[in-house]
């Protein structure tokens, strides 16, 4: 049972990955100076190479003789578990560096507590995948308080996009049944405690960039257990174009 | 000295194989057929990432996606450094990327080639870095110090993606009859944009005889697109596809394949904005210039911001 769990958990850390690695990539070439061009497709390269790495475990873990790519690129819409803030439109510059800043905001203490996990192929992703997502803070960080502190024009951008996206992050420390099965057995952290880290990362970056948290704490969720925005389809018609056109074929 | 005494002397240095370098006095002309020479391939690798960044979203499979974007990120890497370059020899970065959208500058006609399928990228891989690295390789010997330097490096990376793009279409031709047919479909709307990378026949090209003077060129484009075909025939032969040339047969006189003429008048309609996606590709470049915009003040707001405190 726990291994079934288990499989459910990486899935959700790999979809997570996978789609905001995928809407990243989105950027190339469209990026606002060739130096963040090249930073944010960095980014989306360092997420595709840990989505790679965790849907090899989880292809393990579910043991159907599946390959990473089969997870990847042939399921169902509603059976991608990725938290709703990855999926959502890279809109301008402030609204990517936001989306993202929330996100690695959550993934750097996420992954340091899992370097403990007694699962050692998951303790080994999550330090390998910690020393990039420490780069990835630092560089969104470093952009949110320019934003904040740039020009009145990027702060109304910034503070926009924190408005529209809040309501996408609490999902982010989304638990149930799957993350009590294997919290009770020790095998992976607890989100209270890096809800705890989160917001105080938030706090301080916001508070050098002028930027408000939102007074409307109103909660959106559902990516975890499948329900997604309208916008995640058209994603995965682009993700998933080739595979479904031409099945069952090497690359 | 006299400025015969200064052209004497540089002429010299470039004789003797000894490179210019940004603070060493240099004829004007020179000069700027260095910025226009620089600048346009720094616009041809920045250009370059729109028809190859289309598919970043639809790669196959996961690591060919990882492959592709890698890959189009050393392309704005090289932009980066044929930039820096430029600014070597007094030319404002900012400038010359309006040049290119005011229509000005120019870029490789390559990507003005839409790249329609899968196999398109291996294409590009193959022909494209391929056609690239003839030019290239030679360009490493390039009489200015900065650029022969980039050269260098650009080189190590381009032939990289040269070998990845073939690898690629290799799997395609081992594939399915529907992968061989992407491939060699790609292959027939590829080759001749590829040949024409080269430029207009010697007897046309405006800037060479001076270029090879000064060393800046070292082998014609003549010389360099019957090198290209000569080592591209038998990789087409190994993939098991079909160069679209009904003349294209080995001449055991001259030691070179024989080829067709290229559609001039294609090559000149395509460099002269009328080419499939000439449009769309500087619509793109300027959008993102333009959009851009705010995040540029932005920053550049800040950095003042904090040299003020920093003062205070």
């Amino acid at each position: 049972m726990e291994q079934k769990a288990l499989f459910e958990y990486v899935l959700r850390m790999a979809d997570d990955s996978l789609i905001l690695g995928q809407r990243l990539g989105e950027w190339c070439g469209h990026g606002p100076i060739l130096e963040e061009d090249i930073a944010l497709t960095n980014i989306s390269l360092d997420l595709i190479g840990q989505s790679i790495s965790l849907f090899d475990l989880a292809a393990a873990l579910q043991g159907e003789g599946k390959t990473h790519d089969d997870l990847a690129f042939l399921r169902f819409e509603n059976q991608y578990k990725n938290v709703l803030l990855v999926e959502q439109p890279n809109g301008d510059f402030a609204m990517t560096i936001l989306r993202q800043f929330f996100f690695d905001a959550f993934r750097k203490p996420f992954y340091e507590a899992l370097c403990k996990s007694p699962i050692t192929q998951l303790a080994a992703i999550a330090e390998k995948s910690l020393k990039e997502t420490r780069y990835h803070l630092k560089h969104t960080s470093e952009w949110v308080i320019r934003m904040g502190d740039g020009t009145e024009e990027s702060h109304a951008r910034a503070q926009a996009a924190i408005d529209h996206l809040w309501r996408y992050t609490h999902e982010l420390f989304y638990e149930d049944a799957i993350d009590a099965e294997l919290q009770a057995s020790a095998q992976v952290p607890s989100l209270k405690a890096i809800e705890t880290s989160w917001l105080e990362t938030v706090k301080a970056v916001f508070a050098e960039a002028t930027l408000e948290i939102p007074a409307n704490n109103w909660k959106f969720d559902g990516g975890r257990q499948g329900r997604h925005s309208e916008h995640m389809g058209y994603l995965l018609a682009e993700l998933q174009y080739m595979q479904r056109a031409y099945p069952n074929m090497q690359w | 000295m006299t400025l015969a005494e200064q052209e004497k002397r540089f002429q010299e240095k470039i004789d003797n194989e000894i490179k210019i370098e940004p603070n060493d006095w240099m004829p004007d002309a020179y000069r700027q057929t260095l910025i226009r020479q620089i600048s346009q391939h720094a616009h041809s690798e920045v250009v370059g990432m729109l028809p190859e960044g289309n598919w970043i979203t639809r790669a196959p499979n996961l690591r060919r996606k990882a492959v592709l974007l890698a890959k189009v990120q050393d392309e704005a890497g090289h932009g980066l450094y044929l930039y820096s370059a430029i600014e070597t020899l007094g030319a404002d970065r900012e400038q010359t990327i309006d040049d290119l959208h005011s229509g000005k500058a120019k870029y490789s006609s390559i990507f003005n080639y839409p790249a329609l399928t899968w196999a398109d990228i291996g294409a590009i891989g193959w022909l494209v870095d391929g056609a690239a690295i003839m030019n290239q390789v030679a360009l490493c010997r390039t009489s200015y110090g900065p650029y022969a330097r980039a050269m260098v490096k650009i080189c190590k990376e381009e032939s990289f993606h040269q070998r990845q793009g073939y690898e690629s279409l290799m799997v395609l031709c081992k594939g399915t009859p529907a992968q061989k047919a992407m491939a060699q479909d790609a292959l027939n709307r590829f080759w001749w944009p590829a040949l024409m990378m080269f430029g207009p026949n010697d007897a046309e090209s405006t800037h060479s005889e001076q270029s090879m003077n000064w060393k800046i060129k070292r082998f014609t484009n003549d010389e360099l697109r019957q090198s290209f075909v000569d080592a591209t025939v038998a990789q087409a032969e190994l993939l098991g596809l079909t160069i679209p040339d009904a003349n294209l047969r080995w001449n055991e006189e001259r030691g070179h394949y024989d080829f067709s003429e290229i559609n001039w008048d294609e090559f000149w309609q395509v460099v002269k904005g009328n080419g499939p996606c000439n449009k769309e590709r500087i619509e793109a470049r300027v959008k993102a210039k333009e959009n851009g915009l705010w995040v540029r003040e932005a920053a550049n707001a800040y950095a003042k911001k904090r040299a003020m405190k920093k003062s205070a």
